[in-house]
């Protein structure tokens, strides 16, 4: 029989505010097993903690139970408490009272009641359990980055900074995203460009960072410290090995009509090409989609003019696997569809457009060599109309509920940048509030008001519609003067909200990692830990996990890189002991738990065995590396006959976990 | 077919490719009808039949067979393969020790069936187009095959052998079946209405444990219901409501596994219609994660086996109006 102490937890009035602790207390004491109980205010303080120790060696208790917040917040903290006072740190269980309980409930009887049963649980739960040994398993050495955005080069550049190898695997043929698009950056107005791709190049040129351009990932097995990844590598038909950016093949090359992504289609780019200037790598990619010689084996042309005799039609997707020790998420973002809000016409008139497409319209690199002319006529628009928060705090259920947080500035951004540039511009901003809290913001968009004239209005444009002039009619109220608005506008820009990139549920499914129902990674803390994913070795850099600007995307960014070579520098990682086990004489040999297994934990072999009727038998079994098994509990219960079951969370605990909640 | 089987059967042990035949034998009565091990020619002409009352699978018997010396030769109708390949999948039983030849297979009634119909004193049955012609001491009975076979024949899945050595008569080909209408009338009750469909039905469970016994699912090497050890053992007995249970139980156990053999509601001496329980589990399964045969072959991974990120959120749930 176990002495089981009891400790419940006020947690100041978190938990005492809806939960009579000492009543919780007080009940726990009769409990079989319950040698000694108690409350305090703060379990987790060093007096609570000590108040744990003393009670140890006291009364001699054998297992201890924590009523307090959950196991995720302090069971490693009272695991190591009890360690010190002689116990087997799994000896400890932890009944959830706090977040599964006080903070769900408002009646304190109830609280109270659920509170007693969650305690009840746990001690039936210690009365099974068994001291447990964790072993150590070894680091890769190495990192992956997910995304080669902003945010993912500056965690690759500060990993390798700090002397770990790192490799970035970017779906688009050159590293760079979305920032390669814009023009000015907020609040000081130096050139995207100019600040990004030195960062671009430092990436190719320093030999710790390997880039995957073109690439994607399509396979994570493994756990913190031992991931292996597989990266498909598709085919872009250019050996990259003798490319050598002269660009010739882009300017010969006869399909000429393919929409430019880069200029966001408003341009067009050939069927090989390379997307801009900075491209990192600065090599050619054929778009299969587009290729004459690809699609009916007809041209050739690009493979006849290169000298370096790059081209290479035959080339297939390339599927490789590399093992790591931690991985970061950075997929990014993109503007959202506008097909829910056709009241903008953005449809219907080529001179409405979103704001990235502005930027691509006043940047040197664009369709219109930064000129700002419209899309329809390519004459100068005269009033320019930007509506904000276009699907962005929209709880209608046609955009996003969230602030997208970037497009008060940028629209700020682009209303004084014309305005300076085109003075005899008239430009309105339409918006729901301006929100400007950030260092030099206010003062950003204070000038663009009252230096730069802008005309800021509060409240929402209703519809945009196109007239037979070529102008667009704006309908628009003006809630301070409560009146509504006509504008006739030659160009309107819509503030389209920001959602992570599509490729982002899926690589969480596959990292395991979590995710809110905007599909953003969630943290393992929203304030302790933003960096990290509540998967051990996961980590999250950029607006993967919310929306953000460029400053807090690169601290981010650096801050995950502080973490992954935090973990890189141990050289050992203590594993979990609570690992699955097979029972060899219930196995029955059919291997489900071998197919489920996610980390090749299980392998299965002959063996012979003595039978109750003095016979032997061979018999098919499985048997569970605990090096390698993370303790996820997938193979428990797939196992058809109960032979696999898991150290620290058994059936039989389970059960009687079932067994004193129903009681 | 009883003579060729007998005939090919001899053949091959003769000639040493098995050394036993595990078929059909015949019982007290025409329609008793058992499996047994034959080991010798002599034997099989003493015993061996093979008509419409020979509904019994014999796939589970080589969980055990096989471990045996020598091969062993069994007979498979169409359905039965399918719970042979499900059992080569999950290495429960040794396919070189084993001689599979296929039989066909028109759908196989049983006496209590026909004896609810008012067939009594039966002596022989034979297939006459869409009829079953019932010899008993009062003369000859002809019932149409709709009203004497179980609803797992009525609703054949299919006549395709999908694991076999050699055939005998020609291959069929899967059907299309309407083997899910019954779960739809039940997905379609309250569940209210579904509960006491249930209660009903398995309060008549005496807990004899055949629909286990006989199940080619349930080979585990030690069933849970009887492992003291499992803590879980005795949850299935405690009160009425409990021993309902133990069928719910044992459908989760064989989901994505159960072929939907049938056995379990052949052998039910109460006849609960226990197949209904797996039918609705592989129902879900088809809807959640594509259609899938558990034993149409031995390779496929199965639905519940697998994660991939197709797979449907659990908030399936409340798109299908559960709670």
């Amino acid at each position: 029989m176990q002495r089981i102490g009891v400790f419940v937890c006020w947690c100041g009035s978190n938990i005492a505010a809806t939960v009579d602790v000492e009543a919780v207390s007080e009940a726990l004491k009769s409990e079989p097993g319950v040698v000694f109980s108690t409350n305090y205010q703060y379990m987790c303080s060093e007096a609570g903690q000590n108040m744990i120790k003393d009670a140890i060696k006291e009364h001699n208790l054998t297992g201890v139970v924590i009523c307090s917040c959950s196991p995720r917040m302090h069971e490693a903290t009272f695991r190591k408490t009890v360690q010190g006072a002689g116990l087997n740190p799994y000896m400890v269980e932890i009944a959830n009272i706090r977040e599964q309980c006080s903070w769900i409930h408002k009646d304190k009887q109830t609280g109270t009641e659920k509170a007693i049963i969650l305690g009840k649980a746990a001690i039936a739960k210690v009365h099974l359990n068994a001291p447990l040994t964790a072993g150590e398993s070894p680091v890769v050495k190495r990192a992956l980055v997910i995304g080669g955005g902003i945010a993912g080069i500056q965690t690759a550049l500060d990993i390798a900074e700090a002397g770990f190898d790192v490799d970035i695997v970017e779906t688009k043929p050159t590293i760079g995203g979305k920032m390669t698009q814009i023009d000015k950056t907020f609040p000081t107005l130096d050139c995207a460009a100019c600040i990004l791709t030195p960062k671009m190049v430092d990436c190719a040129q320093n030999e710790k960072i390997h880039i995957y351009s073109y690439s994607e990932v399509t396979a994570v097995k493994g756990f913190v410290g031992n991931f292996t990844v597989s990266i498909k590598k598709k085919a872009r038909y250019v050996d990259t090995t003798k490319c050598t950016g002269c660009g010739v093949c882009t300017e010969k090359c006869p399909v000429k009509n393919v929409p430019n992504e880069f200029n966001l289609g408003m341009n067009n780019r050939r069927a090989i090409y390379i997307p801009f200037a900075q491209a990192v790598p600065k090599v050619a990619t054929i778009d299969a989609d587009y290729c004459n010689m690809l699609k009916n084996g007809k041209c050739g042309v690009c493979s006849k003019v290169c000298t370096a005799g790059a081209i290479d039609y035959k080339q297939q997707d390339e599927i490789i696997e590399e093992r790591y020790g931690a991985i970061v998420a950075a997929t990014g973002f993109n503007p959202i569809k506008l097909d829910n809000f056709d009241e903008f016409a953005y449809s219907q008139s080529k001179d409405v457009i979103t704001s990235l497409e502005f930027e691509r319209l006043t940047n040197a690199a664009g369709p219109t060599s930064g000129q700002l002319l419209r899309p329809s006529d390519g004459k100068h628009p005269h009033t320019i109309v930007f509506v904000q928060c276009v699907g962005s705090r929209d709880t209608s259920g046609c955009g996003k509920p969230y602030c997208s947080k970037i497009c008060c500035m940028y629209t700020a951004k682009h209303a004084m940048l014309t305005r300076e540039k085109y003075p005899d511009t008239d430009v309105y901003v339409f918006y729901i509030d301006v929100r400007t809290p950030g260092k030099n913001f206010d003062e950003f968009y204070r000038r663009a008001v009252e230096d730069y004239n802008v005309h800021y209005i509060k409240g929402m444009v209703g519809k945009v519609a196109p007239r037979a002039d070529g102008t667009l009619d704006v309908q628009a109220s003006d809630l301070i003067s409560n009146e509504q608005l006509h504008i006739s506008a030659d160009l309107v820009v819509l503030a389209a909200a920001i959602e992570p990139d599509k490729s982002a549920r899926p690589l969480a499914t596959m990292l395991t990692a979590s995710m809110d129902t905007n599909d953003f990674f969630t943290e393992a803390h929203a304030k302790l830990r933003p960096v990290e994913s509540p998967t051990a070795g996961v980590f999250l850099s950029g607006t993967c996990q919310g929306p953000k600007d460029i400053p807090e995307t690169v601290s981010q960014a650096s801050a995950a890189a502080a973490k992954v070579i935090g973990l890189l520098c141990k050289d050992k990682l203590t594993c979990n002991p609570c690992v699955a086990h097979s029972d060899e004489m219930l196995c029955n040999g059919c291997s489900s738990c071998e197919k489920v297994c996610p980390y090749g934990a299980i392998t299965y072999s002959d063996k012979e065995f003595r039978m109750p009727d003095r016979t032997t038998a061979i018999r098919r079994v499985a048997a569970v590396n605990e090096a390698v098994c993370q303790g996820c509990g997938a193979c428990t219960v797939a196992c058809p006959s109960g032979a696999m079951d898991l150290k620290g969370f058994s059936n039989k605990q389970i059960m009687a976990e079932v067994d004193a909640i129903c009681k | 077919m009883q003579g060729k089987m007998i005939a090919r059967a001899k053949e091959l042990l003769q000639n040493g490719t098995v050394n036993r035949v595990i078929g059909w034998k015949a019982g007290d009565f025409a329609y008793d009808i058992t499996p047994a091990v034959f080991n010798s020619a002599e034997e099989l002409d003493a015993g061996f039949v093979y008509n419409d009352f020979c509904g019994a699978n014999f796939s589970k018997y080589l969980v055990k067979e096989s471990r045996k010396e020598g091969k062993i030769l069994v007979f498979l109708k169409p359905c039965d393969t399918y719970s042979f390949n499900q059992l080569t999948k999950e290495h429960r039983i040794i396919r070189d020790n084993i001689y599979v030849v296929g039989v066909p297979c028109d759908g196989k009634t049983d006496g209590e069936t026909l004896k609810l119909k008012g067939i009594t004193g039966i002596t022989g049955i034979k297939t006459e187009g869409d009829s079953f012609v019932v010899d008993t001491l009062y003369g000859e009975k002809t019932i149409a095959k709709a009203d004497a076979l179980p609803e797992r024949c009525l609703s054949c899945k299919s006549k395709k052998h999908v694991a076999y050595d050699e055939l005998l008569g020609e291959d069929g080909e899967v059907c299309e079946s309407n083997r899910f209408d019954m779960v739809e009338k039940l997905e379609a009750m309250s569940s209210e209405e579904r509960f006491n469909f249930w209660r009903g039905e398995l309060s008549r469970c005496i807990r004899c444990n055949a629909c286990r016994n006989v199940c080619p699912a349930c080979t585990c090497e030690r069933c849970v219901f009887d492992n003291d050890n499992s803590g879980i053992a005795q949850k299935a007995a405690a009160d009425s409501f409990e021993e309902n249970m133990f069928h719910i139980i044992r459908a989760f156990h064989v989901a994505g596994r159960c072929t939907d053999c049938g056995e379990c509601s052949r052998v039910c001496p109460q006849n609960i219609p226990l197949h209904l329980l797996n039918r609705k589990f592989i129902k879900d399964i088809n809807e959640f994660y594509g259609e899938f045969q558990a034993g149409e072959d031995t390779e496929t991974r199965a639905p519940l086996n697998i994660f991939d990120t197709e797979d449907v959120e659990p908030s399936v749930v409340y798109e299908k109006g559960g709670n």
